[in-house]
């Protein structure tokens, strides 16, 4: 049995978050009535020229630099003709042999491993209208003609459908991270097209590849892949040949469709457009790139994972949006001990997430520095981290800080070994049946005496010392 | 300068209130109509009632908008009475060329294709021109898609040269060359992809101006060929012509390819002489098989100039022959792409079927004609994987060279002076073979392939009196010193030669 290596490439289209079209000034809007955000360059009226919307450009390349891409200046865009309805002028402006940007990368966590994947190109260009079918009919929508898009392209370094997976979530993340795109799926800001093919293990070249168009989904990007790899091998297997084709995703029936064969691929016919000259990208433009960078999703993971001590799972939870690691940043360095944020980020992903709801971070009541105090507070034994959530909910409702609650409402714990004591020899006094049960050898009961000073303290004793000590009494009668 | 004379009483008796306007010229209807000596009305009714007398016969137009027309004239009229400044070309009566779109009056670029498409936007040039005045009287017959150098790839209407009606008026802007010689609008606009403005110029007598690429925005001039479109003017004089590219030019953030160039002001230029001036006779423009008048009409407007002071140099042009196969490569490669929105789907031309492939193969078959569905084929044949780098590249690497020649030739001159065409205008239907016609674009070309501007004025006659013209070619920008060249060539021949009226 042949034992079949999967070779996968990714072609990912990220929709750049500009306010209006990357030829023209008609705005970018998702949902609005079909045909309203047109204007003639988008309807590709007789005599309407495209001229480009450099804030198209400066999203880019900030993308490029954050891949450490080669930045061509100057790069060019390239007609790459078609017919369909929802394509105005018979050619998308896209770019072809000079792109913006070549030869970067993706860093890429997953399951705790790190790899690199490698990107071919990210190239500028622009959407597509949608066709709605309606019955009998089909009618254009050129709402989303013009908008403007990066094509990332990756090297075939990819070997598994998971693999895919994670990248395309990496992408997702860097590309919300720098703020090129809005990354909101539903909406299609992404959308991904695979190259498939497989090989046995330890061939020295690729296996005729597969073109899977309309991976419109995030989650139909593992199916889809896996059907394509499992489709292969079949076919090979039971003695056919992979044809070179384009095929079409069907996600919900979870099946593809071969829709066109190699001698059907289109010639796009390729044509510098004359009607943009080249496109050189300033210093400026590129100074201003490179300073807006931010410390990347992939680094600051290992960081949280370094510095902080935090598992991977947590690291990659704190870094899936910006403002939730920029939170614990400010969080951790507003501590008295930074030995304290695994901590903090604990409490982050538990306490602070669930009172959030999935609202943003941005929307929290409580400041980094706030919740800094609380920990702090914790940690130094003031409080138990049971009155500490006490604390949380009160902060929340208060808006005061944790010493200040403390304080006032008297919740400091409490760790005189005296005062303790008094109270859990009156707990044994009272309790004389379940004493004598625990010394004929019930150790679970352990629990319900600690709990009980825990409830005469109102949750205040230091719930080490009063295990402790009750531990101590029981075992000791005198 | 001397002005061109207006047409005598006793030449035009039909209609002597107009004929008194008609011939006057841009800039002197303008002067009128600001001094309130004329209305704009009064202009616009004239023009109008010439054009519905005379354009019957030649295919000037195909629209005539009188009432849209009108309505412009009182509103310059109505500027004028408030005392507020009517622009430059105030009540001067335009026609523009059915490639240029004008907002709410029907654009076709001469094509069945886009029979009926009223645009909802307007041109860069015609916004420019009405801001400043001018009266916008129709829309002018041309080359389907501006394909053509004779305008009989025209589906709508044949035009006719006034000078001899079975004769072409040039092309591909032969309608707006034949209105200004046959007075039916004081200034045109046409558009010149590979001589569509001098050539024409040159058949019907009259000047047309193709400015530097990128002088004029392109923004609603529908597109042939990209990197070589250029909108220009056509009038009776030098002077005029000037005024309206003064006009016209500038940046546009709207048109990527239009620069960020100094105004032009032509017009402060005009009388600037050619003293000192060295002209360039290229020899390969002057082969030695080209047609004897023509020859003589070259030497005859280069003696002009020496006369007024300038000096001669001959220079050369070596890849001037590779010139017209690089362009009828590119600009058919440019106009396949051009062309395929033209699809049935959104506007124009949508012929009846079933699915999607026969709506746009029956649309684009039934809506284009001859000479465009040959260019749209030739275009994508060389766009093809399998043939770009043997012919679109290639052709490339030829234009930069076609452009270096020129670089070098402006090392030794100020401006070329060259033919504009081997002939003066040919007999409708004499040229059934396309690549007869495509030969005749030999001297033009090479221009656009550079982006340089050239102006071709009327120079004197063939035996049989039909109209010759010369063409001078200047560095990038430099309009001014091919309109000073022009004006001492007008002042050289004296009152401008006007085409026969009817009896």
């Amino acid at each position: 049995m042949t034992d079949w290596e999967p070779v996968i490439g990714l072609e990912v289209h990220v929709q750049l978050a500009t306010a209006t079209k990357a030829f023209s000034p008609s705005p970018v809007q998702f949902g609005a009535p079909p045909n309203t955000l047109t204007d003639p360059t988008v309807l590709a009226l007789p005599g309407a020229l495209p001229s480009f919307n450099r804030a198209a450009l400066a999203a880019a390349l900030r993308l490029g630099v954050a891949t450490g891409s080669r930045i061509r200046t100057p790069c060019r865009f390239a007609r790459k003709h078609y017919f369909y309805p929802d394509l105005p002028k018979g050619y998308q402006i896209s770019q072809y042999d000079e792109p913006l940007c070549e030869d970067g990368a993706v860093e890429v966590w997953h399951a705790g491993a790190h790899t690199v994947v490698r990107l071919q190109r990210i190239h500028l260009e622009e959407d597509a209208g949608k066709l709605n079918h309606d019955g009998a009919w089909s009618r254009v929508d050129l709402n989303r003609a013009g908008v403007p898009l990066c094509e990332v392209v990756t090297a075939p370094d990819l070997r598994s459908a998971d693999q895919a997976f994670a990248y395309m979530k990496a992408l997702h993340r860097l590309v919300r991270w720098l703020g090129v795109c809005e990354g909101d799926l539903e909406k299609g800001h992404l959308r991904c097209d695979a190259n498939v093919s497989v090989r046995p293990r330890g061939a020295p070249d690729f296996g005729t590849r597969v073109e899977l168009k309309n991976i419109n989904s995030f989650r139909f990007v593992k199916a889809a892949i896996e059907h394509e790899i499992a489709r292969q091998i079949r076919l090979i297997e039971s003695g056919g040949t992979v044809e070179r084709q384009t095929r079409l995703w069907d996600g919900a029936a979870g099946v593809s469709e071969a829709m066109r064969s190699k001698e059907e691929i289109a010639d796009y016919r390729y044509l510098p457009d004359p009607d943009l000259p080249p496109l050189v990208i300033s210093d400026d433009e590129l100074a201003a790139a490179k300073a807006a960078l931010p410390e990347l999703p992939a680094h600051r993971l290992e960081r949280f994972m370094r510095d902080y001590q935090l598992a991977f799972d947590d690291a990659d939870l704190l870094t899936g949006e910006r403002g939730l690691a920029d939170y614990l940043d400010a969080a951790v360095a507003a501590l008295a001990e930074p030995t304290r944020a695994r901590t903090l980020a604990s409490w982050i992903t538990t306490e602070l997430l669930r009172e959030l709801a999935g609202r943003p971070i941005e929307a929290s009541p409580v400041a980094p520095a706030a919740l800094a105090e609380l920990i702090d507070t914790i940690e130094e034994g003031t409080i138990s981290g049971k009155i500490g959530k006490d604390v949380l909910a009160r902060m929340i409702a208060s808006g005061d800080g944790a010493r200040a609650i403390v304080a006032r409402d008297g919740l400091r714990q409490i760790s005189d070994q005296g005062a303790l004591t008094t109270l859990a020899a009156e707990i044994l006094a009272g309790n004389a049946r379940q004493v004598a049960a625990y010394r004929a050898g019930n150790g679970k009961l352990l629990g319900f005496f600690v709990g009980a000073l825990m409830k005469a303290t109102a949750g205040r004793a230091n719930p080490q010392l009063a295990s402790d000590l009750m531990k101590k009494l029981l075992a000791d009668p005198t | 300068m001397r002005r061109p004379s207006a047409p005598t009483r006793s030449r035009c008796q039909r209609c002597c209130a107009v004929s008194d306007l008609v011939g006057l010229g841009a800039r002197e209807l303008a002067r009128r109509v600001r001094a309130r000596e004329l209305s704009a009305r009064e202009v616009t009714v004239g023009f109008l009632e010439r054009i519905a007398a005379r354009d019957g016969a030649i295919g000037a137009y195909l629209r005539v908008s009188p009432e849209r027309a009108l309505a412009e004239a009182d509103r310059v009229d109505q500027t004028i009475a408030r005392g507020d400044d009517a622009g430059p070309l105030a009540g001067v009566p335009v026609g523009v060329k059915d490639v240029i779109v004008t907002e709410g009056l029907e654009t076709t670029a001469g094509s069945k294709i886009l029979a009926g498409w009223v645009p909802p936007y307007q041109s860069t040039a015609v916004a420019r021109l009405r801001a400043a005045g001018a009266i916008v009287l129709g829309k002018t017959n041309c080359d389907e898609f501006a394909m053509g150098s004779s305008n009989e790839h025209a589906p709508y209407l044949p035009c006719r040269n006034p000078w001899d009606l079975t004769r072409v008026p040039g092309g591909s802007s032969g309608g707006s060359a034949a209105a200004i010689a046959a007075d039916l609008a004081a200034l045109t606009l046409g558009t010149d992809t590979g001589g569509s403005i001098r050539q024409p110029a040159g058949f019907c007598g009259v000047v047309g101006l193709k400015p530097t690429y990128g002088r004029v925005s392109r923004w609603g001039a529908i597109a042939f060929a990209s990197s070589l479109d250029q909108i220009g003017p056509m009038a009776a004089s030098v002077g005029d012509a000037a005024l309206a590219l003064d006009v016209i030019a500038g940046l546009d953030p709207r048109d990527a390819t239009s620069l960020d160039a100094a105004a032009p002001n032509l017009v402060a230029a005009l009388d600037g002489g050619v003293r000192g001036l060295r002209i360039g006779l290229a020899r390969e423009y002057h082969p030695a098989q080209l047609d004897g008048e023509i020859a003589a009409a070259v030497r005859a407007a280069a003696a002009a100039l020496v006369s007024a002071g300038a000096t001669l140099v001959d220079v050369s042009l070596p890849h001037t022959r590779y010139a017209g196969p690089a362009y009828y490569v590119i600009a058919p490669a440019e106009a396949a792409s051009n062309l395929a929105r033209y699809d049935g789907v959104r506007y124009g031309h949508r012929a009846a079927a079933r699915d999607l492939d026969t709506l746009y193969a029956r649309s684009r078959g039934e809506g284009f004609g001859a000479e465009v569905k040959r260019r749209v084929m030739i275009g994508n044949y060389v766009l093809r994987a399998g043939s770009y780098d043997a012919y679109y590249r290639k052709a490339q690497q030829v234009r930069a060279l076609v452009r270096r020649d020129f670089d070098e030739a402006f090392t030794q001159c100020d401006a070329l002076l060259a033919p504009i065409a081997p002939t003066a205008a040919f007999p409708i239907g004499s040229r059934a073979n396309p690549v007869d016609l495509y030969l005749g674009d030999v001297f033009t070309l090479a221009c656009n392939l550079a982006g340089l501007p050239g102006l071709a004025v009327p120079w004197g006659a063939t035996a049989t009196g039909l109209p010759i013209g010369v063409q001078l070619l200047g560095r990038p920008l430099d309009e001014a010193t091919l309109c000073r060249a022009g004006v001492v060539l007008e002042h050289a021949q004296g009152p401008r030669r006007r085409p026969p009226e009817p009896a």
